[in-house]
């Protein structure tokens, strides 16, 4: 196996198989999972927008609610990937065995993680445009800009499917999973700007938290929501890109350590 | 035709070596047995054959392809009973089908037409929108093989197929492979149950430590390896009453447990006496392939 361990996965429309598959299974509980998916993020975003709100007169110039959604997109953009990836993708990987399955068709390991990770990216598409739709509704998000958030919210979703995936990987059972929404998930909502400014936090956080993809997601959706266009936007993009690029990679790489030994 | 050529495979696991040097030929209408103790390298056989793990050593030629080099082009036209069912559990008998059927690239409308004679396969045409959890042990098996078959393939593999079914169960599958070597299929599995090798496979290999160490129909492996008559002692005593007549009577003993085995090219004599005796009991058989099995493999554990 070491000949093909490290090497780059190939693309191929295979994975949309797999994709598929995972979609008429989220089809038979699309509203209850729909629901489940957007009632968390709502309520932070109205029980905090409003009543912190209350208490906060402004927030770089827009309303804490206002300031609050673009970061609550992007959090459960994070949280929506990040849960599919693991809990749903270890039960697919390790306990139904569909990946096994699946591998006994022509189909390549390659083609079923990566086809995981872009499901896990759809899945939180759907979850942050849902979000969207609700804080445009609210008058939150009015400019047409705003609907540059769907590529941004896209690529977050394939850069947390991929860590997601490496955790998934790695995972000996699902408890592992709590170390990671302890250790990098929880810690992320605060350190990227989610709730409040980034400069807020002492400088070695804020330097700290520029290596994190969160950061640069919400540094791109909070101007977009608010009829401005980003500063720094390739900066952004390449990190968003990166991380998704990297840990779909290396996600790939440790499932074929882990199956195909 | 040959369906599969495999020649000098290895594999090795850190220090452990699980296939120490594999040599098979399996020809188009076979059904070709793999059979040993657990972790002679029965499933890493099959495994490396669908190209899942790359080997250490050696070549393997599937279905004209090379392996694992072309493994998906194999796959494509090999069918897989794995040894633990893998059914979908979200989704019903009849999504199984459909949804397995598009890792093939086959189109939704051509299996639809396929469907019936599936589910008729499978007998479970009256349950096509049943779901997989409802469905008992043997009807999940019947699924999975009907799945194994959606490509129409020429090779299906069947990791101990029969594992855990009832007897019924059981010879409903038989029936089913017989139906498929029928057809033409190639038929490659791995069992632990002698009867269900003796019954079904042309020819057999027995493997131990990675090795394969007989192979042949599983007549010429009674008779090349094993005394043709077999004498089971059991009962009190058994032990020390065939100590004091072996030596005129049997060619070869063993004991497992409380009975004893005696292997004889003619038991007459043996059973003559067990007649004229009533403290022991006796059970006067051909040789079969259990026989065969467990002389060349042993009676010791393998876990």
């Amino acid at each position: 196996m070491q000949r093909h361990l490290f090497s780059f996965p190939r693309l191929s429309a295979r994975l949309l198989h797999v994709w598929r598959r995972n979609g008429l299974v989220w089809r038979k509980l699309a509203i209850p999972s729909m629901l489940g998916n957007l009632a968390d993020p709502m309520l932070y975003m109205l029980g905090l927008g409003y009543g912190l709100g209350a208490m906060v007169p402004e927030v770089r110039g827009m309303s804490y609610v206002a300031f609050l959604a673009a970061g609550t997109v992007c959090s459960s953009t994070m949280n929506t990937a990040s849960f599919e990836a693991m809990y749903s993708g270890f039960s697919r990987m390790h306990v139904q065995k569909t990946w096994e399955a699946i591998l006994n068709a022509p189909v390549t390991l390659d083609d079923v993680v990566l086809g995981e990770a872009v499901w896990a990216a759809s899945k939180a598409l759907l979850s942050g445009t849902a979000v969207l739709a609700v804080a445009a509704a609210l008058g939150l998000a009015q400019s047409p800009l705003a609907l540059w958030l769907l590529p941004v919210v896209f690529v977050t979703g394939l850069a947390f499917a991929g860590l997601g995936l490496v955790i998934t990987a790695l995972s000996p059972g699902y408890d592992f999973f709590m170390y990671y929404f302890t250790l990098v998930v929880t810690p992320m909502m605060l350190v990227c700007g989610v709730f409040f400014p980034r400069e807020q936090l002492p400088l070695w956080l804020q330097q700290f938290g520029a290596f994190l993809p969160l950061t640069h997601a919400v540094a791109l959706a909070r101007p977009l929501m608010n009829d401005t266009l980003p500063a720094d936007i390739g900066p952004h993009v390449l990190v968003l890109v990166g991380y998704a690029v990297v840990a779909c990679y290396a996600a790939v790489v440790l499932a074929r350590r882990r199956l195909l030994n | 035709m040959r369906q599969l050529d495999v020649r000098g495979l290895r594999k090795r696991y850190g220090d452990l070596e699980v296939l120490a040097g594999i040599d098979l030929e399996i020809e188009q209408g076979e059904c070709f047995g793999l059979l040993g103790p657990n972790g002679a390298g029965k499933t890493t056989t099959l495994r490396l054959c669908l190209g899942l793990t790359d080997p250490d050593g050696g070549d393997i030629t599937m279905l004209g392809h090379p392996v694992p080099a072309q493994a998906r082009a194999a796959r494509a036209r090999i069918g897989v009973v794995p040894q633990m069912d893998n059914l979908d559990p979200d989704f019903t008998v009849r999504e199984n089908l459909l949804v397995y059927a598009r890792y093939f690239g086959l189109r939704p409308r051509d299996m639809a037409q396929r469907l019936p004679a599936l589910l008729d396969f499978a007998g479970l045409a009256g349950r096509a929108d049943t779901k997989i959890q409802t469905l008992s042990g043997g009807m999940k098996r019947r699924l999975t093989l009907a799945r194994a078959l959606v490509n129409d393939p020429d090779v299906i593999f069947l990791d101990e197929p029969t594992t855990g079914l009832d007897p019924q169960a059981r010879h409903v599958i038989w029936e089913r492979l017989r139906q498929l070597l029928n057809q033409g299929k190639t038929i490659v599995l791995t069992t632990h149950f002698m009867d269900e090798a003796e019954r079904l496979c042309h020819r057999i290999a027995i493997m131990d430590r990675g090795r394969i160490i007989a192979q042949g129909t599983p007549r010429e492996l009674i008779e090349r390896h094993i005394e043709p008559q077999v004498v089971e002692v059991y009962g009190d005593g058994a032990d020390a009453w065939v100590r004091s007549h072996r030596d005129a009577l049997a060619q070869r003993c063993e004991t497992s447990g409380e009975t004893v085995f005696c292997y004889a090219a003619d038991a007459t004599g043996l059973v003559q006496a067990l007649d004229r005796q009533n403290t022991v009991r006796y059970l006067h058989r051909p040789a079969n392939l259990e026989d065969v099995f467990l002389k060349l493999t042993g009676r010791e554990l393998r876990d």
